[in-house]
């Protein structure tokens, strides 16, 4: 007997590899990330389905909302050239089918040692937090509790990566004309404004 | 296949009819709500502007939204000649969708709501944020280039003011304790969130202005300089539904800042002749109020500059953001409520 989240669940999952296929074999590289973020969308519904209602909405948040935008807008702004994109295939090719089957044979030797069956994930799913807690609390706990130096160290390093790139890439352009909001705001009416007495026929 | 045929049971289609009848019930009145919003700009406009608006259909012009749109399905679409033209045509749909599908966790008063979720702030930002697809694919997909500058900047614009909206989303749940908007409604008892938190009130305000592509924010669409943005290339029903899309975002938006900032079905005093209009009256009377704000300010105020738009994002509301942040965490732990 199905339940009705099982179908959901299908309905899902084939959602998700369906449109992760679309990302590999697309041939316009803007159908791949529209592809790509419908993949996104269907794990975040599997997230939700398996009760990590936070993490799947994150999901949509940060890689929906923010960096598929990013890649997208990177994408539209740059010329791509499909022969070019096309001209490295088969050099690449035997380098991708052996990380490809490697994978492969990792899934296998999981799957064979049993680590997809029932008895195991039921051991897996095991909550850190006690029943009851919502899901942001319980991360909460663990995040700002029990975990927080790790987490300090973790938001450090993203920052310096962050700035990292911003140092690197910025470059102070001359003979641009900068608005100093500062100074507008501060212009008084005796250093802008004067009224003068123009004689006819003078000019000033 | 037969476990597939053994989930048609009466159990299940009556929950799916339910829920379709309640989905229909917010639906309809919103698509209602957009058509005469559409018509409330043009009076409102009007009369800030010293003219009457629209007034030759129907009494008063109250037919008008009608006429609109019987006029916009007749029209012959036009689809480029070198558009991309599925995503084309998908574009204008994603433009509405998030704007309908965020209803589901807005609470209409005590206990009317769709779905009662724990994270409701943060579905709502979840699907806020998808707004900008639309705009992105249309642009694209144009293959023009008024369009494609009015999506990138209107990208750039979203994404930037997001950040300031969540944060003042943060500071409300700290003081709220909770992410559930029912919970932020009945926490508003007493006292409106706008009232302690008016300077997130207003970055707010502005911050849903930007987030919605509305004058003085309207740049992606800027008729001067871009022709008419995104939807440049568009027409007839996809061009309607670009317009919708927005109308029904700007009436979400209204609604999230009755929820969150001003009690959202709660009367403004908890006594005798306020409490005796249902909370629902009161919501939407809000939710007017809010809308009426957007109309006002594109009425009085001259578009912002793209640079100008940025600064005013990343330079001012997010430092400004994260300091009230840190500033209502201080007292709410020294006010003990944490």
């Amino acid at each position: 007997m199905l339940a009705f989240a099982d179908l959901v669940f299908y309905m899902f999952a084939a959602m998700l590899l369906g449109s992760a296929m679309g990302v590999i074999f697309a041939k316009n590289p803007m159908h791949c990330v529209l592809l790509l973020i419908l993949t996104f969308f269907n794990a975040a519904g599997l997230f939700i389905l398996l009760g990590a209602e936070f993490i799947g909405l994150l999901l949509v948040m940060v890689y929906v909302g923010a960096i598929a935008v990013m890649f997208l807008f990177v994408l539209m702004t740059i010329d791509i050239d499909f022969a070019v994109l096309k001209e490295g295939f088969a050099s690449y090719l035997p380098s991708g089918l052996i990380v490809g089957a490697v994978l492969m044979a990792e899934l296998v030797i999981a799957g064979q040692a049993g680590l997809f069956s029932g008895a195991r994930i039921s051991t897996l799913t095991a909550m850190p937090a006690p029943d009851g807690v919502e899901n942001i609390r319980a991360l909460g706990q663990v995040l700002f509790t029990h975990y927080l130096f790790p987490f300090q160290v973790a938001a450090l390093i993203l920052l310096v990566a962050m700035i990292g790139a911003i140092v690197l890439t910025h470059r102070r352009r001359e003979g641009v004309r900068r608005q100093n909001v500062m100074a507008q705001i501060a212009r008084t009416r005796e250093d802008s404004l004067s009224i003068v007495k123009v004689k006819p026929g003078q000019g000033i | 296949m037969e476990a597939l045929f053994a989930l048609v049971t009466a159990e299940n289609a009556l929950l799916i009819a339910k829920n379709l009848a309640l989905i229909l019930c917010i639906t309809l009145p919103l698509l209602g709500a957009v058509a005469y919003l559409t018509l409330a700009e043009r009076k409102v406009i009007g009369w800030m502007q010293l003219r009457v608006g629209p007034n030759r259909v129907g009494p008063y012009g109250l037919l008008q939204p009608i006429a609109d749109a019987v006029k916009l399905i007749f029209k012959e679409t036009i689809i480029p000649a070198d558009a991309s033209k599925v995503v084309f045509m998908i574009a204008p749909a994603m433009v509405m969708v998030p704007a309908l599908i965020a209803w589901a966790v807005i609470p209409f008063g005590e206990g009317m709501v769709l779905a009662d979720i724990n994270l409701g702030v943060l579905y709502l930002l979840a699907t806020s944020s998808l707004g900008v697809y639309g705009v992105l694919m249309s642009g694209w997909a144009s293959n023009s280039k008024y369009p494609f500058l009015g999506a990138v900047r209107s990208a750039a614009q979203m994404v930037s003011y997001e950040v300031s909206m969540g944060l003042t989303l943060l500071s409300i749940i700290l003081m709220s304790g909770s992410m559930n908007l029912s919970d932020i409604v009945m926490a508003q008892k007493g006292m409106w969130y706008m009232i302690p938190a008016f300077p997130m009130f207003v970055v707010f305000i502005i911050s849903i202005l930007a987030e919605t592509n509305r004058a003085p924010f309207d740049l992606p669409e800027g008729e001067a300089e871009l022709v008419a943005g995104f939807h440049a290339e568009y027409g007839s029903m996809p061009f309607a539904l670009f317009f919708l899309g927005e109308y029904a975002n700007m009436i979400l938006m209204s609604a999230m800042t009755a929820v969150l900032f001003m009690g959202g079905w709660l009367p403004p005093v908890d006594m005798a002749p306020f409490t005796w209009v249902p909370g629902i009256v009161w919501f939407a009377a809000k939710i007017a109020f809010v809308l009426f704000i957007f109309l006002w300010v594109r009425a009085t105020l001259p578009r912002y500059r793209y640079d100008q738009l940025m600064r005013l994002g990343w330079k001012v509301f997010l430092p400004f953001t994260l300091i009230w942040l840190v500033l209502t965490a201080s007292a709410m732990h020294l006010l003990g409520k944490v």
